[in-house]
């Protein structure tokens, strides 16, 4: 491989690691409902959606920074899900009916109504927020004066991905060390013994959907000075969201993160070498590989088995 | 000669075995009963022979042919039907439908399954009840119901998990009829069964795991008297 | 009676272009009629079979571009990608169906969905192929008045209707319910899941070739965005039989009819034509909330209500 090769396979990689961070963002928080309320979110994509719009007003109105929008966008989502959960996916998870996807199908629908209430308000033209630093880039050479090959690294994805890391932390954290985090992670293990523990499994379901939301919503806010808006965006990012998940092993976290950096860098390779229109079909053909080869997600070939019943 | 012989079989869930180096046969025509304390690893058995776990070592083999490596479907056509501890009838088909999706395994004919069905009913004494959805049916009519569509996939033999768990006495007592007047018609019969007193009345030899192995296999009276599994087992269960 | 009320009805439906309909009313027929049978090849995979697929644009848009590449790629008439779509379908329901069906409940209903995207994107980027974008457009049309169009879609529901209603009364109807029921228990009975679920996805997916064949032959011209859509084709297919009916031999033509009236209903009030998305969301929430097992299905809620209604 000569220099000028080796330069654009390593720029691939690292900005498939760079949109691999932010993957892993919306995957982990389709991975929370999952483990949580054992059912896959379709509308997860459209509720991300929702948050760009958020920082795309904002930034429209009132000139605030979309990095800054995290702080409005966050809650209104948690809110979002809130309702969502309490109000359409928990009655409808006590119907009983031929067809056991309901749910499922449910935030499909979920998903259109948003779908189309952004495109009556919005009108379903491409909106970007065009900020001053959007294509403002870094270059390796800049840090490393005498460095052999050159990188160049663009600043907006760098710093959303910076957010992304920051965010996840924060998460694993809330997780890991709260009372409630670890309430969250009863639920997702075994709800009936949560229960019996004296946890409120139905307050546990309704705020992880709530904080499903947020994050995928803190996401949209993560890819607006890097993407393009229009309000049929939710239903490709939802696929992402699924793909990462069924990669990383069902409802867990790690793999989640695992999964969206290996999703990531994949999509970065297939646009390089095999051409933009084919990187969602790079996704897939991971997707599809990996339900074949690993079905328990990349994380089982470094855990040993659990037992099972 | 033996139907079914189960031979070192081992099974083992990540590092844990949920059974270790299990063998015993059951003759045809017999009833041979499966007891052990919870967790012993019957059911487990019960899954290996049926197929749905294949065994980590050893084999089992069925009218002399190996079965272990076989899918559940493939094991049952072979003649080897199951009943489940946790019940699972197709909860919105009628107690008839049921019944007729498994007769339907030796026939395509809608009548030969049908009448197969309305015998089996007869015999299990489910009759009365063929027309009603089966989510709607009390516990001791779905444990015969497991026991009347294990039948009608016309087995040469019948593995009945618990068959006998949360009956009341009068259900208690159709159920040991039932199962007698199954080994009458020359079905061998596996069964697992905490009731004591049944399983005594009913076996005729009866194999004893604990901890995934096998530690008593003998005639009622044999193993009522072994001290090891007085030790494991019936100390506990008298007791209680 | 109740044996001749499908013979009876689609003798009405055969007689309805004799009182002189006009092309909009024609062309409204004709798509109840399509999506009626695209919804009877649907439930006879989700309804009986328990299997929720999400991708019903994926069998859809396979048969309609066997029958546009035929047309495009060898000049013989669109037509011949009615009998050819089955062959080609066939193969690619027991692809998906391989892949896909090692997966359970709503894992088998997003993997369904993710080869719908698969396909749709394909066919956007195989140009050479499929002409991408640009789409496939037959440029001699067979005929221009709309009647025989609507006896050919008639035939081929009439005919789908047969079979379903024959495969469901049949040993492989017990099966599929079974399967539907407890998938354990139905392997322990000795029913090989596998391969019957793999049949009732690949019958499933020849109805709703066939019905995307005709689609490429009656509208005369098809693109990857129409006939892969996720919420035109895939979701609308789902909601004709949540609506109509699950697992009901009439579901699926109750909800055509209830689901292309709606859009046309919708689509005909100007300002609400935008958000005919908005309209469908909202009653497949309503439906599944309240009427999970739609109009025609076993629904308690809606027999007391009827009930309550005769008695006062």
């Amino acid at each position: 491989m000569t220099a000028p090769q080796v330069e654009v396979l390593l720029q691939t990689i690292l900005s498939g690691l760079l949109l691999g961070g932010l993957y892993a963002l919306i995957g982990i928080g389709m991975t929370l409902i999952m483990g949580v309320m054992k059912i896959i979110n379709l509308a997860h994509g459209e509720l991300m959606m929702v948050g760009m719009y958020i920082a795309y007003v904002l930034f429209s109105t009132f000139h605030i920074d979309p990095y800054l929008s995290i702080l409005v966008a966050a809650p209104a989502l948690f809110l979002l899900g809130v309702f969502l959960q309490k109000f359409l996916i928990n009655p409808v998870m006590k119907v009983d009916a031929i067809i056991p996807e309901n749910q499922v199908i449910l935030t499909v629908g979920i998903g259109m109504v948003l779908a189309n209430i952004a495109t009556i308000i919005f009108s379903s033209d491409y909106k970007t927020t065009p900020v001053d630093y959007a294509t403002k880039a870094w270059y390796l050479s800049d840090i490393w004066k005498t460095s052999p090959i050159e990188i160049s690294l663009s600043l907006p994805w760098t710093v959303s991905f910076c957010c992304a890391l920051a965010i996840t932390g924060g998460l694993w954290f809330f997780l890991g060390k709260t009372d409630m985090g670890k309430s969250i992670r009863a639920t997702a293990q075994d709800k009936d013994a949560a229960l019996l523990m004296g946890v409120n499994v139905e307050k546990m379901r309704v705020v992880t959907f709530g904080l499903g939301s947020a994050l995928v919503g803190s996401a949209g806010c993560l890819f607006i000075p890097i993407y393009y808006l229009y309000p049929d965006l939710g239903g490709q990012f939802t696929l992402t969201a699924f793909v990462i998940t069924i990669l990383g092993g069902l409802g867990s976290t790690v793999g989640a993160i695992v999964g969206g950096l290996i999703l990531g860098v994949f999509e970065s390779l297939t646009s390089t070498y095999a051409g933009m229109g084919w990187a969602p079909v790079g996704r897939f053909v991971i997707f599809l590989a990996a339900l074949i080869f690993v079905p328990q997600g990349i994380m089982s070939l470094f855990t040993r088995k659990r037992f099972g019943k | 000669m033996s139907m079914l012989e189960v031979k070192n079989v081992s099974r083992f869930f990540g590092g844990l075995a949920a059974l270790t180096d299990i063998s015993f046969s059951v003759e045809k025509g017999e009833i041979l009963g499966l007891i052990g304390p919870n967790g012993a690893g019957k059911t487990t058995l019960f899954n290996v022979v049926n197929g749905f776990y294949g065994p980590s070592e050893g084999e089992v083999l069925f009218n002399q042919a190996r079965i272990s490596g076989l899918k559940p479907h493939q094991v049952c056509i072979r003649g080897i039907a199951r009943t489940f501890q946790v019940v699972k009838p197709l909860q919105r088909m009628s107690v008839l439908d049921n019944v007729i999706a498994s007769a339907y395994l030796r026939t395509g004919s809608r009548a030969v399954a049908e009448t197969k069905a309305v015998e089996t009913l007869k015999f299990t004494g489910l009759y009365d009840d063929r027309d009603i959805i089966s989510k709607g049916l009390p516990l001791g009519k779905r444990k015969k119901l497991e026991i009347a569509r294990a039948l009608a996939t016309g087995p040469e033999m019948i593995l009945l998990d618990e068959s006998f768990a949360g009956l009341n006495p009068t259900e208690l007592n159709e159920s040991i009829e039932i199962i007698r007047n199954i080994k009458a018609t020359g079905i061998t019969i596996m069964i697992i069964e905490h009731h004591m007193k049944v399983i005594m009345s009913i076996s005729d030899r009866i194999v004893v795991l604990n901890y995934g192995q096998k530690i008593a296999e003998g005639t009622p009276e044999e193993i009522r008297s072994n001290p090891l599994v007085i030790e494991a087992y019936l100390g506990e269960a008298q007791n209680a | 009676m109740k044996k001749y009320l499908p013979l009876l009805i689609a003798g009405i439906l055969a007689l309805l272009p004799l009182i002189g309909l006009s092309s909009y009313w024609m062309h409204i027929l004709i798509l109840v009629i399509m999506w009626s049978v695209i919804g009877m090849a649907w439930n006879l995979l989700g309804g009986y079979c328990g299997q929720v697929s999400f991708g019903h644009a994926a069998f859809f848009g396979v048969g309609a571009y066997t029958a546009g590449i035929l047309y495009n790629k060898t000049g013989m008439s669109a037509w011949w990608g009615l009998p050819a779509s089955i062959v080609v379908v066939a193969l690619f329901a027991l692809l998906i169906g391989y892949i896909c069906l090692r997966l359970k409940g709503p894992f088998f209903a997003l993997g369904t969905l993710a080869m719908g995207v698969i396909l749709r994107v394909t066919a956007e980027n195989l140009t050479t192929i499929t002409e991408g974008d640009l789409g496939i457009m037959i440029r001699e049309r067979t005929w221009i008045d709309k009647t025989y169009y609507f006896y050919i879609i008639l035939i081929l529901a009439v005919a789908s209707f047969f079979v379903v209603k024959k495969v469901i009364e049949s040993k492989l109807g017990y099966y599929f319910v079974a399967i539907r029921e407890d998938q354990d228990a139905a392997e322990s009975l000795g029913i090989n899941t596998t391969f019957y679920k793999t049949v009732a996805l690949s019958l499933s997916a020849v109805i709703t070739g066939l019905a995307g064949a005709f689609y490429t032959n009656y509208m005369g011209y098809i693109d990857p965005k129409i006939v892969f859509a996720l919420h035109d084709i895939s979701i609308v297919t789902i909601m004709v039989v949540m609506v109509g009916g699950v697992a009901t031999f009439w579901g699926p033509f109750v909800g055509a009819i209830i689901m292309v009236f709606l859009a046309e209903l919708i689509r005909s009030i100007p300002k609400l034509g935008a958000a005919h998305h908005t309209f469908f969301g909202i009653l497949l929430i309503l439906i599944i909330i309240y009427l999970p097992n739609g109009i025609t299905g076993d629904n308690p809620k809606l027999k007391r209500l009827l009930r309550m209604g005769k008695t006062t």
